[in-house]
C-alpha cells in the first residue's frame, strides 16, 4: 500500500453505470427486434432492429472505453491501493469462473447429446421402440453425419485447420507470457514486440476461423441447421470465436496502453487480466479441440 | 481514510434528485433502489397471482381467458424470482453486507450501481410482452422446450434477452458481494467469525456466479432453437427436449437455493439477538449452508422423475436430495437450540424469524416427500407441489426478508418500528399465508393440476379457501408497505444499538447509519468494555 493511495478509494458518482445500463438495454431490445424482423414467417412491417442493435452496440463499445479510461486515470494518478488490487484481481477470477460455466452449459449439451440422446433415438438402452417406431434407420454416430429426420452433413476433421488453429492458440498463450516477463523488467520495446505477436496470432486464428466457416458451409454442408452436430459445432465454436474476439480487442489496447507507457513492472494488473483471459480462450479451445474436433 | 472524487456541483429539484439515484456508487443508497424494486416488483408479481387466485375462486372459466391465465402464471413466477426476491435479497446484501464487516462501501462501487439500473430496464421489457401480439410469454417460468421454441409465443425473445440482463446484473452484483467480503473485512476479522449473513450471501454469491451462466447458456439454445435452425432440443436433428430440461433445471436448483440461503442468514442474525444468546453451533450452521450449496448441483434431476431417467439417476437423484434435509436438519435444530433456554421476547422480527423455522420447515418436510421418486409419481405437477414451493419461499424467502427489514429498518431510518403495526401485519400475514397455501396441500393430493385455469368441481372447497387467504395476504402486504413508509417518515428514535442484545459492527455506527461508514476499518473484535451477552 502506497503513502499516497487511500485505503480503498470510493468513486463519488459515475455517469458510465447508468449509461451502460441504457446502452445493454438498446442493443438488448434491437436484438431481440433483429431477429425478429428478419426470420418472422410474416413479413415485418418496419426493419428498425437492425440499426437500434447496431447502435446499442456502439453505445456500448463508447460506455467501455468511458468507463475504462475514466478507471485508467485513477490508476495512474495513483488512486488505486493494494487493497484495491486485490479486488480487481478476484473479480477478474470470478468472472472468469462465471464464463468457464457458460461454455459448461454447451459443453454440457455437447456431451448430453454424444453420450444419451444419440444413442437413445438409435434404440440404446430402453429404446428400442422409440427407435423402431419412429426413426427406424437412424444409426448413433459421432459426429452425426445423418440426423433422425434425415438431414446429412459431411464431418470437420481435426487435423487440417483445427490443428494449425491450436498451434496458434497455444504459441500465443506462451508471447503473451514472454510479454509479461518482458514487461517486469520494464523493457517495453520487447513487450510490445511480443504483445504484437500475440495480436496478430489472434488475429490469424480469427481469419482461420472463418475460413473454416466457409469451408463448412461450402463444401461439407455443415450449417447451424445440420441436426446436433452442426449445432454443438457451431455454438461452442462460434461462442468460442466471440471470446477470441473480444480477447484479441482487449489486447490490443493492451499493446496500445504499453506504448503509452501507462505500465509500471508493479502496476499491470489490466495487462495480467488480459493475459488471464487469454489463457482462459486458450484452455477451452483445448478442450473444444479435443471433444468436437477429435474424439 | 477513504478518498473521494471531488464534490459534483451542486443540483437542485429533479436533477438533484435524478442525479443522486442515477448516478450513485453508495452502498446504502443501491441498496434502498435494490429494495424499493424488488418491493414494486413484489406488487407487480403479487397482482398477477391476485388474478390467478380470483380466476381459481370457483371452477370453471370465469374472468380470464385460458391462454391469458398461462401469461399469468409465468409472469407471476418470472417476476417473483427474478424481480423480487433476488433483489430483495441482493439489497439486503448491499444494505447490510460493507455494515457488518467494517467495509467502506462494496468493493467495485460503480459496478454496483451498473448491477442495480440494468435490472428496471430488464423488467421493462419483460412486462412490456404483455402489450406484444401474441401476449406475454406463457410456458411457464421453467420455458421448457418445446413450448418455448416450437410453441413459443413472439414475445418469446423478448424473454429471453430479457434474462440475459438480469443474468449480467446477477453475477456482476454477486461478483462484487463475493470480493467485498474476501477483500474488505476490517483488518482482523477471520472468515470464521463473520455474521452469518455474510457467511450465507458468500455462499449465496457462489452459487449466482455459477448457475446464472447456465441460465444464459439455456436462453441462448432456446433462442437459437427458434430462430436459427439449431436443434438441441429437438429430436428430429437428434438432441432432445429432455436436455433442455437437465440444463435448466442445473441452473434452477441451485436457484432456488440462491433464494433461501440468505434467509437462513437473516434468521441466524435475529434468533440470537431476541434469545439474547449466541448463535448455538456458528461452524456447523457455516458447514451446513456450504453442504447444501454443494449438493444444490448434483439433485437437479428430482424436479424431473416423471419426465424419463434412467433408473439409476432416479436413484441417485432421490438419494442426494433426501441428504440435503441432513443439513438442513442441522440448521433447524441449532435455530432451536439458540431458543432453548433463552430469555425470549418476541419484537416484531422475532416473529417473523419464528415464523420462518416453522414454517420453511413445513416446506422442508413436503420436499422430502417429493423427494421420493415413487411418490413424486403421485404429487408430480399437482398442487401439492404448488405448496410445498410457496411453503420455501413465501414463509422462507419473503418471510425471510421481512424479518431483516424489521429488524434492520430502525438502522437504516433512525426511527423503530410501531409494533402495534408489526405485529398486526405478523399475525395477520401468518394467517392469511397459511389459509392460502395449506389447503394446496389437500388439493394437490388429492389430484388437483397445477398450471390450469380450470378444475373439478370436488376442488372447489379448498380453492375457495385459498382464494379468499390470497386476497388477504395481498392486502396484508399493502399494510407492510404503509408501515415502512410510516416508520421512514417517522416515530421513537432508534439507538445506535437499536436492540438490546444485538451483537455485530452494525450496531456500532448511528442510527439512521450516515450514508459513509466505515472510513477507517473499525476495530476487531468490537472492544465493548460492557459485555454481557451471551454469558450464560
Amino acid at each position: 500500500m502506497s503513502d499516497q493511495a487511500p485505503r480503498y478509494y470510493v468513486p463519488h458518482t459515475s455517469y458510465w453505470p447508468i449509461v451502460g445500463a441504457v446502452s445493454l438495454f438498446v442493443a438488448a431490445f434491437g436484438a431481440a427486434t433483429f431477429i425478429h424482423e428478419s426470420t418472422d414467417f410474416i413479413a415485418a412491417e418496419s426493419q428498425y432492429g437492425e440499426w437500434v442493435f447496431y447502435i446499442g452496440l456502439i453505445m456500448i463499445a463508447c460506455m467501455m472505453f468511458g468507463w475504462f479510461k475514466n478507471v485508467v486515470s485513477e490508476s495512474v494518478r495513483g488512486m488505486m491501493s493494494g487493497l484495491m488490487d486485490v479486488s480487481y484481481r478476484q473479480s477478474m477470477a470470478w468472472f472468469i469462473v462465471s464464463e468457464v460455466f457458460f461454455f459448461g452449459a454447451f459443453f454440457g449439451a455437447l456431451f448430453y447429446a454424444r453420450l444419451w440422446s444419440v444413442p437413445w433415438l438409435a434404440g440404446a438402452g430402453n429404446n428400442l421402440w422409440t427407435h423402431t417406431i419412429l426413426h427406424p434407420n437412424f444409426a448413433d454416430t459421432w459426429p452425426l453425419f445423418l440426423t433422425p429426420d434425415g438431414t446429412q452433413t459431411q464431418t470437420m476433421g481435426p487435423w487440417g485447420l483445427p490443428f494449425i488453429n491450436t498451434l496458434i492458440l497455444v504459441t500465443s498463450s506462451v508471447t503473451v507470457t514472454f510479454s509479461h516477463w518482458a514487461l517486469k523488467k520494464r523493457d517495453r520495446i520487447v513487450a510490445g514486440a511480443w504483445l504484437a505477436l500475440t495480436v496478430g496470432l489472434g488475429i490469424v486464428f480469427l481469419i482461420l476461423q472463418v475460413a473454416e466457416y466457409i469451408h463448412a458451409f461450402d463444401d461439407l454442408g455443415l450449417t447451424l441447421g445440420s441436426g446436433i452436430y452442426g449445432s454443438t459445432f457451431f455454438m461452442l465454436t462460434g461462442f468460442h470465436g466471440a471470446h477470441v474476439t473480444m480477447g484479441t480487442i482487449m489486447l490490443a489496447v493492451m499493446l496500445f496502453r504499453i506504448f503509452s507507457g501507462h505500465f509500471t513492472p508493479e502496476n499491470h494488473f489490466a495487462f495480467e487480466a488480459t493475459s488471464w483471459y487469454w489463457h482462459f480462450v486458450d484452455v477451452v479451445w483445448l478442450f473444444l479441440f479435443t471433444f468436437v474436433y477429435w474424439f | 481514510m477513504v478518498a473521494h472524487a471531488e464534490h459534483i456541483p451542486h443540483r437542485s429539484g429533479l436533477a438533484a434528485f435524478l442525479s443522486r439515484w442515477l448516478l450513485t456508487t453508495n452502498h446504502k443508497e443501491i441498496g434502498s433502489l435494490y429494495l424499493w424494486f424488488a418491493f414494486s416488483m413484489f406488487f407487480v408479481g403479487g397482482a398477477l397471482a391476485m388474478g390467478i387466485r380470483l380466476e381459481l375462486f370457483m371452477p370453471g372459466i370465469q374472468l380470464i381467458e385460458p391462454a391469458f391465465y398461462n401469461q399469468l402464471v409465468t409472469m407471476h413466477g418470472l417476476i417473483m424470482v427474478f424481480g423480487a426476491v433476488m433483489p430483495a435479497f441482493v439489497g439486503l446484501a448491499n444494505w447490510q453486507i460493507p455494515l457488518m464487516i467494517g467495509a467502506p462501501d462494496m468493493a467495485l462501487p460503480r459496478l454496483n450501481n451498473f448491477s442495480f439500473w440494468i435490472l428496471p430496464f430488464a423488467f421493462g421489457m419483460l412486462l412490456s410482452s404483455f402489450f406484444m401480439e401474441g401476449g406475454a410469454p406463457n410456458f411457464g417460468w421453467t420455458f421448457y422446450a418445446p413450448l418455448s421454441t416450437t410453441y413459443g409465443p413472439d414475445s418469446t425473445d423478448f424473454f429471453i434477452f430479457g434474462v440475459h440482463l438480469m443474468g449480467i446484473s446477477s453475477v456482476l452484483g454477486a461478483i462484487n458481494i463475493m470480493v467485498t467480503i474476501f477483500n474488505l473485512r476490517t483488518p482482523g476479522m477471520k472468515l470464521m467469525e463473520m455474521p452469518l449473513f455474510v457467511w450465507t450471501w458468500l455462499i449465496t454469491a457462489f452459487l449466482l456466479i455459477t448457475a446464472i451462466p447456465v441460465l444464459a447458456g439455456a436462453v441462448t439454445m432456446v433462442l437459437t432453437d427458434r430462430h436459427f435452425g439449431t436443434s438441441f432440443f429437438s429430436a428430429d436433428g437428434g438432441g432432445d427436449p429432455v436436455m433442455f430440461q437437465h440444463i435448466f433445471w442445473f441452473f434452477g436448483h441451485p436457484e432456488v437455493y440462491i433464494m433461501i440461503l440468505p434467509g437462513f442468514g437473516i434468521a441466524s442474525q435475529i434468533i440470537p439477538t431476541f434469545a439474547r444468546k449466541k448463535l448455538f453451533g456458528y461452524n456447523s450452521m457455516v458447514y451446513a449452508t456450504a453442504s447444501i450449496a454443494i449438493l444444490s448441483y448434483v439433485v437437479w434431476g428430482h424436479h424431473m422423475f416423471t419426465t424419463g431417467m434412467p433408473l439409476a439417476g432416479e436413484l441417485f437423484f432421490m438419494f442426494c436430495t433426501m441428504l440435503i434435509a441432513v443439513p438442513t436438519g442441522v440448521k433447524v435444530f441449532n435455530w432451536v437450540a439458540t431458543m432453548w433456554r433463552g430469555s425470549m421476547t418476541f419484537e416484531t422480527p422475532m416473529l417473523f424469524a419464528i415464523a420462518f423455522v416453522i414454517l420453511f420447515t413445513i416446506g422442508g418436510f413436503s420436499g422430502l416427500m417429493l423427494a421420493m421418486v415413487p411418490a413424486d409419481f403421485q404429487y408430480h405437477d399437482t398442487y401439492f407441489v404448488v405448496a410445498h414451493f410457496h411453503y420455501v419461499l413465501y414463509p422462507g424467502a419473503i418471510f425471510g426478508t421481512m424479518a431483516a427489514v424489521y429488524y434492520w429498518l430502525p438502522k437504516w431510518s433512525g426511527h423503530m418500528v410501531d409494533e402495534w403495526w408489526g405485529k398486526l401485519h405478523f399475525w395477520t400475514a401468518i394467517v392469511f399465508v397459511n389459509l392460502t397455501f395449506f389447503p394446496m396441500h389437500f388439493s394437490g393430493l388429492a389430484g388437483m393440476p397445477r398450471r390450469i385455469v380450470d378444475y373439478s368441481h370436488q376442488f372447489q372447497d379448498f380453492n375457495l379457501v385459498s382464494s379468499f387467504g390470497a386476497m388477504g395476504l395481498g392486502l396484508t402486504q399493502v399494510l407492510f408497505l404503509f408501515i415502512v413508509i410510516k416508520t421512514i417518515r417517522g416515530g421513537e428514535p432508534a439507538t445506535d444499538k437499536v436492540w438490546e442484545s444485538a451483537e455485530g459492527l452494525e450496531w456500532t455506527v448511528p442510527s439512521p447509519a450516515p450514508l459513509h461508514t466505515f472510513e477507517t476499518p473499525p476495530p476487531w473484535p468490537i472492544n465493548e468494555t460492557e459485555t454481557h451477552e451471551g454469558a450464560a
